[in-house]
């Protein structure tokens, strides 16, 4: 009960943190922006030619922009001295990285729903006909991303060259995720679009496996 | 300093042997020819390179748990040997390839994980570079190389599942697989051989890192003092 409690209160604290100066969100927004108008030079973006590069480049522009945005997550703690106030204040330090990549998903989703209107447009590929299932797929791969990425960060905030090495260390491991969101996406914007279910199940897997991971080793990523 | 000298020679020759054994003893393959024998070279590398993975993966565990130093030197120890194989397979991969598929490369399930599976571990040892205190580094890069291993079964699914050129497995393949008797006792000889010098390069890496560490020690002192 109490690691909910502590949980929630953290969550409310990174939300509020995000929301006063909302100085991740928008640069996160105009990076992904940016990848996918410079992404429609490298091919003809025509209709057929967007359905098949389309859901690759848009989780790839996503894997870039949460490679940059997670950056902050734990070096804002450092930076300001509050990494050692947080571990005191809560019983299981499981709370802090619960809390932190509950934001950092919200985050992700935030930006992407922003976008994806967007990418459908620009890239005259219809997206509300599958809008549930695109959720899902979003929400699964935000997800892993975050669990990843917000372990990651804590190790990277602590190492030199930190802004370089968060993607070295985060893209590799992200393979899983890249080719079963772009595959599953790819099938919901077939022109006669399907559920691939074995890609949906194979995401959910990824986020079980790294969460009891990130609930195992946890506490010692945050050893002083 | 004897006995290190008797190893040596003891896996150059059975290298040596090795190396005779995949060119002379075992039969040439009937459709691939010659080229087919590197075969005893590539993927003894690649079982190899896997050994020295988990023995990092359970280095990595031993040291969360009990964080005696020499953990860590065997992690990285393992780590290093373990890229080393992993890239011999990388090279004589294509070198097979070009002649039996007629391309160097191709974005198939076996290379493509693979080539990830290097690119996990250059970043472990990347990381290792960036964090000057040892305690930390260690435990750090101890808990990365834990995720990165998790992580190498989901990348063999994910890449397996949705697409794949590479010969089936020839060892606890699908049935109808399998190797000429000859050719299958040359490859676990192969591997033998390959393991000895797996161990030989692992003995000498980790005692580096032992004197490492200690030199690092004394140069505090002499620092502090």
């Amino acid at each position: 009960m109490s690691l909910l409690s502590n949980t929630s209160a953290l969550l409310g604290k990174e939300l509020r943190t995000e929301f006063r100066s909302r100085e991740l969100l928008t640069t996160t927004v105009v990076f992904i922006l940016m990848v996918i108008v410079l992404f429609s030079f490298t091919f003809d973006p025509t209709s057929a030619e967007s359905r098949r590069f389309g859901p690759g480049l848009l989780w790839l522009a996503f894997l870039f922009a949460a490679s940059l945005m997670l950056q902050p997550c734990f070096l804002r703690e450092q930076t300001n001295d509050t990494l050692s106030a947080l571990r005191l204040s809560v019983d299981d330090p499981f709370a802090i990285f619960l809390a932190k990549l509950t934001a950092n998903t919200l985050f992700l989703l935030l930006t992407e729903f922003l976008l994806l209107p967007i990418f459908s447009v620009l890239y005259n590929v219809p997206v509300l006909p599958v809008l549930g299932w695109l959720i899902l797929v979003l929400f699964l791969g935000s997800l892993g991303v975050s669990i990843a990425g917000t372990a990651l960060s804590a190790i990277s905030a602590q190492a030199r060259m930190r802004e370089l090495l968060l993607p070295l260390l985060l893209l590799p491991l992200l393979t899983p995720v890249l080719v079963a969101s772009t595959e599953v996406t790819a099938a919901l914007l077939d022109p006669s679009p399907y559920v691939q279910w074995k890609g949906i199940g194979f995401l959910a897997v990824f986020d079980v496996v790294f969460l009891t991971a990130l609930w195992l080793f946890g506490e010692y990523l945050l050893e002083e | 300093m004897v006995r290190q000298v008797i190893a040596a020679v003891v896996v150059l020759l059975l290298m040596a042997f090795a190396a005779y054994a995949a060119l002379f003893v075992a039969p040439t393959e009937r459709s691939m020819g010659v080229i087919q024998r590197i075969f005893y070279l590539h993927v003894p590398s690649a079982w190899t390179a896997f050994t020295a993975f988990f023995i990092c993966f359970l280095a990595n565990l031993q040291y969360v748990f009990r964080r005696q130093p020499r953990w860590d030197w065997l992690a990285v120890a393992s780590a290093e040997v373990g890229l080393a194989f992993t890239t011999v397979v990388l090279v004589t991969g294509p070198i097979w390839a070009h002649p039996v598929w007629g391309i160097w490369w191709t974005w198939d399930a076996r290379l493509t994980s693979t080539f990830v599976l290097w690119l996990l571990y250059v970043s472990y040892l990347l990381l290792r570079t960036l964090i000057e205190e040892p305690d930390r580094r260690a435990l750090l890069s101890a808990l990365f190389g834990i995720f990165a291993f998790i992580d190498v079964p989901l990348v063999f699914g994910a890449i397996r599942w949705w697409r794949t050129q590479h010969p089936q497995p020839v060892i606890l393949g699908a049935p109808g697989s399998g190797l000429h008797p000859t050719m299958r006792a040359v490859l676990f000889f192969c591997w033998i051989a390959m393991l000895g010098l797996m161990t030989l390069l692992l003995r000498q890496r980790y005692q580096l890192e032992a004197m490492r560490a200690e030199l690092d020690i004394v140069r505090r002192e002499s620092e502090a003092a």
